[in-house]
């Protein structure tokens, strides 16, 4: 059956490595290998080297020792006295604090801006090709300062809302004519207060909370988990009476009127478990005397939002909203044209046909992009430092660093934990990626 | 096998690299060049002037150290640093010395591995508050908002002053001081802290310094000085003994003014040796003999960088105090010169 001469066998002779195309190119895999690891060992080996020349080590022991620093934007419980671990567990939830509004701020003006900028309309889409153009090609970090000194600046004084002795006494007088009165005041029915400071916004209080517990230092709120929890359960079994009012419409052709009960399973159980719990909102106001003279420096109560967040997250989210706008635009242009005639041709309108028509296709090519618009938004929040948020990068990377001097564990840890992230940010969209794109079978 | 060998010449190429760049002062002498961490900018301690050449209290002693190692004060490029860059500005070699209102504390100079190797100005840390708030004493800021410079020894200060008296504050973390300035004068904060140098010399710059107080609190010790790397004492001489013959050169009644006359007739034999008449001072650290004559000249002793940068007679009007020297009252004292 030997058709063709066996071919000749040939020993291994080393110069084959290099002439033989079947072995050159893992050979010159295996060089740029062993080169790469002795660069990385170089380098590690540089660091030791210059670190034992300092007479420095590489030790983790900083971040239990006390911090000793104030931050004053804290979601959890966090004073001087606790750890510098502590307080880069205080940054790294103000940086994902801003991440996640960032990213959904800037979803929705993204959307709305780049299906905008297709209208017909001639005004609108110029207007929002301006947006577009003028925050993309400006950097980022002009637009934060720009929109923490407009934020600042503009707003009066908390001094400007305090009632003094002297209005006090012209209100006293029968003549209503010379009375005086604050130069500033609060607004929406007292609730929230804008100051050069940051705004004031009424607390949520309750008179009968459910009580709480700590994990691991991490206190938990009944209340909050009970609200949370009616709430998914409301829009749960809205989505199960809709699901029927669908089955009977299917069936008979009518659509039984469901607003008012949608509206009433969506709203009552969350206003009765509120109402029960003793719900009522904490006015910021100034401590005052007998007399309803103001005393001190700052209003007490409410919450502090401060300038640097609010100017940070708006900022981040005008900034990559305009990319997303690109991003959607370039989704929607990507799907042809005749879906929408044949969308019109069977009667749909125009914001019918984009809802059920064009956006659920045009998801396909716009969740990859978007993704990277994500990582960037969270990467950019490191750029609080330049409006004092103390953020990741103005907790660990700033105040611990230099107040430790651990610069390298302060700047890996930061690495490592920004790495990590963005990693799960991927990870999570890409699970919707996968939910969304188009199923080939 | 191969491998390892190469790796030991690395390291051990590395090392040697370590060893080189361990004299600063050869490796001013031969980039005849002085490169001194300076402040961004604070009135009176060190920033650019009109015509952009370095002036201060701080921007003196650098060109003191410049004229005794390269002979000619104007030999020194200023790298302005902020609060949170200037150790590692110095660790990592960028800056020779910095002096920049620098406080000496333990954890400095032990675990960050520095060197602070004199005392050039003996601060505390004091509040400003605008007139119209009607305080007086520090006590009576509870609930303020507070301007403080990141990654000070101030940031800790405030926070311990804050909970030793009982009292809560709402910290405003700030870049450097200009900024800090900013966010004062626009309200964004009810007090600022700093240095009480620091203060007096932000008030000067202000355009009503009249509506501003400091408060009578000092709060802490700063001892401000210059700061050198660990593990380079000869440096770390140069620096300090250029900054004691400025002070002796106080002591002494020598001046900018009357150094050469001195030099010629004065018999005093410290004040011979400090100006290399006599002995082998200079030679004896790496220097010439005329080293410290050279300093002296760059821009007169201590009392008149003082005097001329921040004293009564300037828009800072700073007292002598605690910085007078040890014959006068004050803290500053020099060991002998022989």
């Amino acid at each position: 059956m030997a058709l063709a001469s066996e071919a000749p066998k040939e020993g291994f002779r080393l110069s084959m490595l290099i002439y033989d195309t079947r072995f050159r190119s893992i050979t010159i895999q295996v060089v740029v290998l062993i080169l790469f690891l002795l660069m990385v060992g170089w380098l590690l080996d540089n660091t030791i080297q210059n670190l034992a020349a300092k007479g420095k080590d590489i030790n983790f022991g900083f971040l239990w020792v006390r911090a000793g620093y104030d931050i004053e934007q804290q979601l959890i419980p966090y004073t001087n006295d606790s750890t510098h671990g502590r307080a880069v567990i205080i940054g790294l939830l103000n940086t994902l604090l801003v991440a996640f509004i960032g990213c959904v701020l800037a979803t929705v003006i993204g959307i709305f801006v780049g299906v905008l900028r297709l209208s017909h309309n001639w005004l609108i889409s110029r207007l929002m090709t301006v947006y577009v153009e003028a925050f993309r090609n400006v950097p980022l970090l002009l637009w934060i300062i720009l929109v923490f000194v407009v934020t600042s600046e503009t707003q009066p004084a908390p001094n400007d809302f305090k009632v003094t002795q002297a209005m006090v006494d012209s209100w006293q007088t029968e003549d209503t004519s010379d009375d005086i009165y604050p130069a500033a005041q609060k607004m929406l029915f007292g609730t929230v207060a804008l100051t050069n400071r940051g705004s004031y916004v009424a607390t949520p209080m309750l008179d009968r909370p459910l009580g709480g517990t700590q994990i691991g230092s991490v206190p938990i709120n009944y209340s909050v988990l009970a609200t949370l929890a009616v709430i998914i359960g409301s829009v749960l079994a809205n989505r199960a009476l809709l699901r029927r009012a669908k089955a009977i419409q299917e069936d008979t052709g009518d659509r039984p009127t469901t607003w008012w009960q949608s509206l009433l399973i969506l709203f009552a159980p969350t206003i009765l478990l509120l109402v029960a719990m003793g719900f009522h909102l904490q006015l910021p106001a100034f401590a005052a005397d007998e007399n309803g003279v103001s005393k001190g420096f700052n209003f007490q109560g409410g919450i502090l939002v401060q300038h640097s967040f609010t100017a940070l997250t708006l900022a981040l989210a005008l900034y990559t909203g305009a990319f997303i706008a690109e991003i959607v635009r370039a989704g929607i242009m990507a799907i042809s044209r005749g879906q929408s005639e044949a969308a019109f041709a069977l009667g749909l309108r125009p914001g019918r046909t984009m809802n059920l028509i064009i956006l659920p296709q045009a998801l396909r090519v716009i969740i990859p992009p978007l993704i990277s618009q994500y990582l960037n938004l969270t990467k950019n929040t490191s750029l609080g430092i330049a409006v004092s948020y103390l953020d990741l990068r103005g907790t660990l990377g700033g105040i611990t660093l230099n107040q430790t001097g651990r610069e390298l564990e302060c700047m890996l840890l930061m690495m490592l934990i920004y790495l990590t992230i963005s990693l799960l940010i991927s990870a999570l969209m890409n699970v919707y990626n996968n939910a969304v794109k188009l199923k080939e079978r | 096998m191969n491998k390892s060998a190469l790796l030991g010449a690395l390291a051990a190429s590395t090392l040697i690299a370590g060893f080189a760049s361990a004299g600063t002062l050869d490796d001013v002498k031969a980039r005849g060049e002085l490169i001194c961490g300076s402040n961004t900018g604070l009135t009176g301690f060190g920033m650019p002037d009109a015509n952009g050449t370095w002036v201060g209290f701080d921007v003196a002693l650098c060109r003191a150290v410049a004229a005794a190692v390269l002979g000619d004060p104007t030999k020194v490029k200023f790298v302005p640093t902020t609060g949170e860059t200037r150790f590692t500005a110095l660790a990592s070699g960028e800056v020779d010395v910095l002096v920049r209102n620098s406080t000496w504390t333990y954890s400095r100079d032990v675990d960050l591995k520095l060197d602070f190797v004199a005392v050039n100005y003996y601060d505390g840390q004091g509040f400003m508050v605008k007139k119209d708030l009607g305080v007086s004493s520090a006590k009576e800021l509870d609930g303020a908002t507070v301007c403080i410079q990141t990654g000070t020894t101030t940031e800790l200060n405030l926070a311990d002053f804050f909970k030793f008296n009982n009292i809560s504050y709402t910290p405003v973390t700030v870049q450097d001081d200009s900024e800090a300035q900013r966010q004062y004068l626009a309200g964004a904060c009810d007090t600022y802290t700093t240095d009480a140098s620091g203060l007096a010399a932000a008030r000067a710059t202000m355009a009503d310094p009249e509506n501003h107080i400091i408060l009578p609190e000092i709060i802490s010790k700063e001892p401000l000085g210059p700061v050198v790397r660990h593990g380079d004492s000869q440096w770390g001489d140069v620096v300090r003994w250029t900054f004691y013959s400025l002070l002796i050169a106080e002591e002494k009644g020598i001046t900018k003014a009357n150094i050469e006359e001195v030099a010629a007739s004065s018999t005093d034999p410290e004040v011979r040796r400090l100006l290399g008449l006599e002995g082998d001072m200079g030679k004896m650290l790496g220097l010439d003999n005329g080293a410290f004559k050279a300093a002296i000249m760059a821009g007169g002793n201590y009392g008149e960088i003082f005097e001329a940068n921040i004293g009564s007679a300037t828009p800072i009007g700073l007292a002598r105090g605690l910085n007078a020297l040890w014959t006068q009252g004050g803290l500053q004292y020099a060991p002998p010169f022989r």
